[in-house]
């Protein structure tokens, strides 16, 4: 990693020490102080024990993923030191609790800078506060790698401001005497640190997951069901808090079958309405998907994606929900699949969503997943002076020859919202003549079936241009999906700056897909690589049947991200 | 439509589409007096929506001229209640069988009853899947012999009233569709009620039920006493057990006021300082490191 510019920093130990808060807190404070920083977390299904694990980087510039590895790690407890030491490389530092703590032994890793931090020594012994162990950490982190003290005091205040001055004053004494430990003990050996950064005004930091609800919001929901389900849970607690400040409803529904039902049932009212769920709550979904097809009716649906089947991983990383999301649901139903790439995607793609669910009557589904739903980074502050919203076509007056699923050149029909005089009509999961009256002949359930599909057909172009990164001579050419766009970015940098020819296709809608684009992506490269999180190579799948595009699928799924690092050495293989 | 001084007709609200029922369907009944009870009302046909499930009766709103949702089987009330949290100025009603309410559904009701939804849910009982030609119910008695229960049914009813009143329903009644009058009286009551209103109707089928016909009931239905105090939980919980004895009472068992889904959020939103033009930068700048 670049000194001075690029840093990466993970902090390990048990769940329910402080891993999380402590990596929030650091990550708060570095972007306070003006850096980039983006985060990534794992930790266990289960509230209390098992590893957990916060990895924040930081940056001068726009950060694209994780990173590859880290620089620092600082390890709370034995198991943390045990997970990762075999991550360790050459140059690495370690920070961890000794003498004192549960690690028993001294560290002496060959090429490896240790650093004995007696922190659950401090914390008992010095401070007699045990539980502001994680506080001693940062601050000999903050020492070592200058992170602003200042930055971090300020945070803490606003953390533990309202819980009183004592609070505070406990964990801003830990935070020097982690410090202090460091001047007073420790010969800082590696080369890194960060160059501070210029306080910037106009800068948010954000988990994914609230940046969906926060795109909602912009895009002007006004009602919101879920029921709660790991990794999409922060979605529903951000708009419970915020949606009802702009006299919109929020309720916790009984299930995933009941929420979906919640939301067709507000949007058939006029209302923009919306929930979010994981893979086992989109299971349920599914037959009310096509409900919502049929039935013409806008709704947005969120799927932070985890380890599937079944209850599967439900804390890790996984980008396999594709399938369900694009052939889902018996029978043919059109529906649109997006896929933000990274937080500041999950604002903007879900204004999207309820921009092209408006405009076309249809479900929308927006892929995140676990690990940007966790994660929690910088970005420009939007300005929704900007964002453009999209509300559906609808009738007024007096309704004569109203006809709900009018057939029409475009395929939408516009939908009377209930309250408008003569209008009434019954909306429909049985197939249905332009009336709405259910028929059932050859030919309505054709024509029908056209228009549903037929409406989507200037989707591609009405999204916008997939953006492509060529270059000349090669030739290979990589697609990713999701949050492995930003891996890929990187992986694209590092594989360019060691001698690859490559080029770089970075598609946010995966379903319908941009046929034009992939073709026209496709007529460059002579070969295609689609890395993807999942056992079937899903979009490599999906490409293969809708394009003459033939990728090359490379997977992983051990419910972890890409590295960089791991794609550039594929795209370096391909290559040979 | 009529002037506002005419009083309106059960006419007024019929659609052009005839019902889908077989002949001596008890749900003609129903549709009758529930037509006249939204005659009673001068129910606003713009501004009313019925929704319902599927099966015979959830082909309800088709033959009435207001706005309505034929939904999936069994989701009856979770759509129901998602139009009206999000278009509180409407009126919803939910319409449905047995088998959508209490079987496939039947996880969806004890939770719009706690809450305290603010719909009116007419349910018609026929003991019996119609639409699917005749298989048992959850309210088909042990021991009922249809196509996949060629030995007799080995599963016991539920009892709709029961389920209602012990969830916290503050609107449970019963009627048969053979008693128009008191289905009219009844639904209108349901109408009329602020919360959650539930209305089992017995409404027997002619074609696929061949055991609990009008002719079964005829010494079953039993008048709920006119002393019968409607606001003491334990008594009309009394009277769903009259079923245990092979009584079928009809009238209004229970009706309490109290704060409603919509009186709730409305509070929450009052917490929230709720205002039209809340400006969303506030929390952005929330959101600043």
């Amino acid at each position: 990693m670049a000194q001075g510019n690029d840093l990466i920093i993970r902090i390990g130990g048990e769940g329910g020490e402080g891993v999380i808060s402590s990596g929030d807190m650091i990550a708060q404070a570095a972007a306070r102080s003006g850096l980039e920083v983006l985060t990534f977390k794992t930790f266990p299904a289960e509230i209390r024990g098992g590893y957990a694990m916060y990895q924040t980087r930081f940056s001068h510039e726009t950060i694209l993923s994780e990173g590859s590895g880290f620089d620092v790690v600082c390890c709370f407890n034995q198991e943390a030191l045990d997970m990762n030491r075999k991550s360790l490389r050459q140059g690495n530092a370690l920070i961890y609790d000794f003498p004192g703590g549960d690690i028993a032994e001294e560290q002496n890793i060959p090429g490896v800078h240790c650093y004995p931090v007696p922190m659950t020594k401090i914390a008992k012994e010095d401070l007699a506060t045990p539980r502001s162990k994680n506080m001693v950490a940062l601050g000999a982190i903050a020492e070592l790698y200058s992170i602003s003290m200042t930055s971090l005091k300020e945070t803490v205040q606003e953390k533990f401001g309202k819980k009183g001055t004592e609070v505070v004053e406990v964990n801003y004494k830990a935070l020097d005497a982690g410090a202090q430990h460091v001047r007073q003990n420790i010969k800082k050996a590696d080369p890194f640190k960060m160059d501070p950064g210029t306080p910037k005004q106009d800068v948010i930091i954000i988990s994914g997951n609230e940046a969906v609800g926060l795109g909602a919001l912009l895009a002007g929901v006004r009602f919101f069901s879920a029921y709660p389900i790991t990794p999409a849970t922060e979605v529903a607690i951000f708009l419970a808090r915020h949606l009802p400040k702009f006299g919109g409803n929020l309720v916790q529904a009984e299930d995933e079958i009941a929420s979906l039902a919640n939301v067709i049932g507000a949007s058939y009212g006029g209302v923009k309405s919306m929930t979010s769920t994981s893979g086992p709550g989109l299971s349920l979904m599914q037959e009310l998907i096509g409900m919502a097809s049929m039935m013409e009716v806008p709704v947005v649906i969120c799927d932070v994606q985890r380890g599937g089947p079944s209850t599967g991983l439900p804390t890790k990383h996984e980008q396999s929900d594709l399938f369900l999301a694009a052939h889902g649901c018996h029978g043919d139903a059109s529906k649109v699949v997006l896929s933000p790439e990274g937080v500041e995607d999950c604002v903007y793609l879900t204004v999207e969503a309820f921009n092209i669910a408006e405009r076309y009557q249809l479900p929308v589904l927006l892929l995140s997943d676990g690990s940007l739903g966790f994660r929690t980074s910088s970005m420009k502050k939007p300005d929704p002076k900007n964002i453009r919203v999209e509300n559906r076509k609808t009738v007024s007056g007096n309704g004569e020859g109203f006809e709900r699923y009018a057939l029409t050149e475009s395929g939408v029909s516009p939908m009377a919202i209930p309250g408008t005089p003569g209008c009434a009509y019954i909306s429909t999961g049985l197939e249905h003549a332009p009336s709405s009256a259910p028929r059932y002949t050859a030919e309505n359930h054709t024509a029908m079936l056209d228009k549903r599909f037929g409406k989507l057909k200037d989707l591609e172009d009405y999204f916008g241009a997939t953006e492509a990164d060529h270059q000349d001579g090669a030739q290979l050419g990589v697609i990713a999906w999701g949050s492995t766009i930003g891996t890929l970015r990187e992986a694209v940098k590092i594989a360019r700056a060691e001698g690859a020819k490559v080029a770089a296709l970075y598609p946010k809608l995966v379903w319908p897909l941009p046929v034009k684009a992939l073709n026209a992506f496709g007529a460059k490269y002579k070969k295609i690589l689609v890395p993807e999180i999942n056992k079937q190579g899903q979009l490599a799948r999906l490409i293969q049947g809708e394009t003459e595009l033939r990728p090359i699928s490379y997977t992983i799924y051990g419910g972890l991200p890409f590295t960089p690092r791991q794609i550039a050495d594929k795209i370096k293989e391909v290559l040979k | 439509m009529t002037t506002a001084t005419e009083p309106l007709k059960v006419k007024d609200f019929k659609s052009t589409v005839p019902p889908t029922w077989c002949p001596g369907c008890g749900d003609y009944g129903v549709l009758n007096a529930t037509l006249k009870a939204f005659a009673d009302i001068k129910l606003d046909i713009n501004n009313t929506v019925l929704v319902s499930g599927i099966g015979c009766s959830s082909r309800f709103p088709y033959f009435v001229k207001t706005y309505g949702m034929h939904t999936a089987h069994g989701r009856v009330l979770p759509v129901a209640a998602g139009v009206k949290l999000a278009r509180p100025d409407l009126r919803v009603v939910a319409f449905g069988g047995d088998g959508d309410g209490f079987s496939i559904g039947g996880g969806h009701v004890p939770h719009v009853v706690r809450k305290n939804t603010d719909l009116t849910y007419i349910l018609m009982d026929n003991s019996i899947y119609g639409l699917t030609k005749g298989q048992t119910s959850p309210t088909s008695q042990t021991g009922m012999v249809t196509v996949t229960t060629p030995y007799g049914s080995p599963d016991n009813p539920v009892n709709p009233l029961a389920y209602c009143l012990t969830y916290g329903a503050t609107f449970v009644a019963q009627a048969y569709s053979s008693k128009p009058k008191i289905v009219e009286d009844l639904v209108k009551q349901a109408l009329n009620h602020k919360g959650f209103a539930f209305v089992n109707i017995i409404s027997p089928c002619p074609t696929f039920n061949k055991i609990n016909t009008f002719d079964f009931y005829k010494d079953m239905i039993e008048d709920i006493p006119a002393d019968h105090d409607t606001s003491n939980l334990q008594a009309a919980l009394a009277i769903a057990l009259r079923a245990k004895q092979g009584k079928v009472p009809v009238g209004l068992l229970y009706k309490v006021e109290q704060p409603t889904l919509l009186d709730r959020l409305g509070e929450i939103r009052k917490k929230a300082k709720a205002s039209p033009d809340y400006d969303i930068n506030v929390i952005i700048d929330d959101y600043r490191p």
